[in-house]
């Protein structure tokens, strides 16, 4: 069993490698981003919020960041919020919406736990999914008030890799509370969709470099303008006043190249990524007996594979994958490194038994052919080994 | 068996780290994993993150692989609801043994053995031996026998361990005394090395307590308390939470002779006290016995609480030998009258393991 990896070549380098099928929970770093990044982590250092030479590199480095991101994400250049990444984005939007203007929030029920759980901080409510994951129109319409303050949508869900119809909802949202502020949780869907497209809609937008080939620990919030909004860091007063701390100059710069890389990308990406997943999903669907595909081919993202297979459980199948050198995944991680029921299943009306077994299993730039033929030939092996010790264990 | 690989159960406590340090250095195929068994409050328990954390640094540290397990939903059925249940119906369960029987000793085994390990080990101070068969060579049989530490033994808490589980289990620290322990971990750098022991039930916090995490799950009820003529001498707020053989917290004037608790009647609010002497009984009837390695009848040595003094006793099983579920145990000296759901261990009278043990009806 190979110990804790020392460098990146070790993990994604020749045989044996490791055929990393995870990248939805975080993605390697594209050569761009590295190579934009390597001058801030040595000679050239700064505070952009500085008043001298050094301090206007910094400054001039992040401008021109912004500056690429506003482009990839369409907004304007004084739209783009810097954060502490993802969940930070997802925290200020949700808590700093109903803090500037009180009113009911709203969130579909699949959304990530750093929509949810300050969702209920601000005393929200979810919106129920349909079977496929979708966010139910209806029931959006009917639970909105023209006092609803915030509703929060993904753009892309993180486990089964489901797209909501952002400008649908956003139609809908117009139409029953024109006054309030939409929000859209883009973390995974940053990395296929083209965001100023799907979410042009949104008034808010949380984006994280990490899912895209970025650094991790650095993200953005796009804050339309006239959008209201409370802070939720304050102090030096920087990122418009909405976002204090002392900007994260490596990690902004490489967020942009990540993602004028990935833009740049996109379509060759996802029409590549999306036949690796579709051989993948396709033969271990061929291969493991009562495996189900979670949501509809059609509606989820290029990279994402996510199947419940019957009679076995996902941290044992996680194990012996792992041991074999496939790294996937099945709901999302909790801190302590446990895998928690999927609240997104419960949502879809997955029955209980099948979340037991669910794999998520998440292609992105680096993928490969290998990757595919490696989780090919383990996960099935795998699954077979765990049914045949059920069978023999009961 | 020889076993290449092990798998050890991490709790992040030193025990086993230490148990997980020895098998590496025995050669053995090591991979930690933490179950995580409790999702709400506690105070150190067995599944805190900083738990988590200290289990998984010391296997960074040995240079093995973690993982964590969840068996959150079987720990709720197996452990927490029945000892909610045993608190309804007055009685004083033991969720540690329950936990050994359904979760660490069940469910890990069978996880484990499903991904390939035969062999799963744990901290626990008690040690697997093999019974002679009267000639001299080993019968194949194996008991579990004391710890080196008789402080720290935890075999009583173990008795429920049958042959299979047995013969799939490593207890790596048996053979060393909590100092060893401690000693082991300070000459290896681990960082649990000076961590306290655990205490009392992983489940409840000291903050709330018993009543406290009681009162959240069951409607506790007021009841009278009453000496052995029936006349009432005073009240207690809730009788879910009295056990047989308690003395304090019984609302009682100071100053008088003391009185235990020598029965509880839920269904009647009704808490009976008397002198000590009530509490004296000569025999305790057993049910859901586990006979570890075949059913045994005459003397044994009775062991009633986890660190208690085991007492001379004969035992005889009150159902046929293919079903022996219930014993009856008859002390060879008045004892005092265990609560309920404890469980009594009975251990050979000179070879010092565990041949029996059940719940008090």
């Amino acid at each position: 069993m190979s110990k804790f990896p020392e460098r990146m070549a070790d993990v994604l380098g020749t045989p044996p490698a490791i055929a990393y099928l995870d990248h939805a929970a975080t993605t390697p770093l594209r050569p761009e981003a590295r190579a934009a990044m390597l001058p801030w982590l040595g000679g050239t250092f700064g505070n952009p919020s500085g008043a001298h030479a050094v301090a206007r590199a910094a400054r001039q480095a992040i401008d021109e960041a912004r500056d690429t991101i506003a482009g990839v994400l369409g907004c304007a250049p004084n739209e783009v919020v810097f954060t502490g990444g993802g969940t930070e984005a997802d925290n200020l939007a949700v808590l700093g919406v109903p803090a500037a203007r009180p009113g009911p929030v709203l969130a579909s029920a699949v959304e990530h736990h750093a929509v949810l759980e300050p969702l209920e901080v601000v005393g929200g409510r979810t919106v129920a999914v349909d079977r496929r994951g979708v966010v139910d129109l209806d029931a959006l319409a009917s639970a909105l008030t023209p006092e609803t303050t915030l509703v929060s949508v993904m753009t892309a869900n993180n486990e089964v890799g489901v797209v909501q119809p952002l400008s649908d909802v956003a139609r809908v949202v117009r139409r029953h509370a024109p006054d309030a502020v939409l929000h859209t949780d883009a973390v995974q869907g940053a990395a296929w969709l083209d965001i100023a497209d799907v979410a042009a809609g949104a008034d808010l937008v949380s984006v994280s470099s990490h899912k895209f080939g970025g650094p991790q620990g650095v993200g953005v919030l796009v804050v339309r303008r006239g959008t209201p909004l409370q802070p939720r860091a304050i102090g030096g007063g920087q990122e418009r006043e909405l976002r204090s701390g002392t900007h994260n100059v490596a990690g902004i710069v490489g967020m942009a190249a990540a993602l004028a890389a990935k833009a740049s990308a996109r379509d060759e990406e996802s029409t590549r990524v999306s036949a690796l997943r579709d051989r993948l999903a396709d033969g271990l669907l061929a291969e493991i007996p009562d495996a189900v595909e979670t949501a509809g081919r059609s509606a989820v993202l290029p990279g994402t594979a996510h199947l419940t297979i019957d009679g076995v459980e996902s941290e044992a199948l996680l194990f012996l994958l792992d041991e074999a050198g496939v790294c996937a995944s099945a709901a999302s991680a909790c801190a302590s490194g446990a895998q928690e029921a999927s609240h997104v299943l419960a949502a879809m009306g997955v029955p209980l038994r099948a979340t037991a077994g669910a794999l998520r299993l998440s292609l992105g730039w680096t993928s490969t052919d290998a990757d595919v033929d490696r989780a090919l030939d383990v996960v099935p092996t795998a699954v077979a080994k765990l049914r045949v010790a059920a069978g023999s264990l009961r | 068996m020889t076993a290449a690989r092990v798998m050890v159960a991490m709790s992040g406590g030193v025990d086993s780290s230490v148990a997980a340090a020895r098998l590496v250095e025995q050669g053995y195929e090591v991979v930690g994993v933490t179950m995580k068994l409790w999702g709400g409050e506690s105070d150190t328990g067995c599944c805190s993150v900083s738990d988590v954390d200290d289990a998984r640094r010391v296997a960074q540290q040995l240079g093995i692989v973690h993982h964590v397990w969840t068996f959150t939903d079987d720990f709720e059925a197996h452990v927490v609801d029945p000892y909610v249940d045993a608190h309804r119906l007055g009685r004083t369960p033991n969720p540690c043994i329950e936990c050994n029987r359904h979760l660490k000793f069940d469910r890990m085994l069978r996880r484990a053995q499903a991904v390939g390990f035969e062999t799963v080990a744990t901290g626990h101070h008690a040690r697997i031996v093999e019974l002679p068969d009267g000639s001299g060579s080993g019968s194949g049989r194996l008991a579990l026998a004391r710890g080196a530490d008789a402080a720290k033994d935890q075999s009583y808490v173990l008795y429920v361990l049958g042959q299979e589980q047995l013969a799939r289990t490593l207890l790596p620290v048996g053979d060393l005394t909590k100092a060893d322990v401690r000693a082991e971990a300070e000459r290896l750098g681990l960082r649990t090395a000076t961590k306290p022991d655990s205490q009392d039930v992983c489940f409840i916090t000291s903050s709330a307590g018993r009543s406290g995490f009681l009162s959240r799950r069951l409607d506790l009820h007021p009841a009278e308390v009453v000496d052995a003529a029936g006349a009432s001498v005073g009240e207690v707020e809730a009788v879910e939470l009295v056990t047989v053989g308690q003395r304090r917290g019984l609302g009682l004037p100071g100053g008088s002779a003391t009185r235990y608790v020598t029965e509880v009647d839920v269904p009647a609010r009704r808490v009976r006290i008397g002198p000590p002497e009530d509490l004296q009984v000569t025999e305790v009837a057993l049910h859901d016995m586990v006979w570890p390695a075949g059913l045994v009848e005459g003397d044994v040595m009775a062991q009633c609480s986890a660190h208690g003094i085991p007492q001379p006793a004969q035992v005889t099983s009150t159902a046929s030998e293919g079903a022996g579920v219930t014993a009856t145990v008859r002390f060879a000296a008045p004892q005092r009258r265990v609560a309920a759901g404890q469980s009594v261990v009975l251990y050979h009278p000179t070879a010092d393991h565990v041949v029996g043990g059940g719940i008090v009806s």
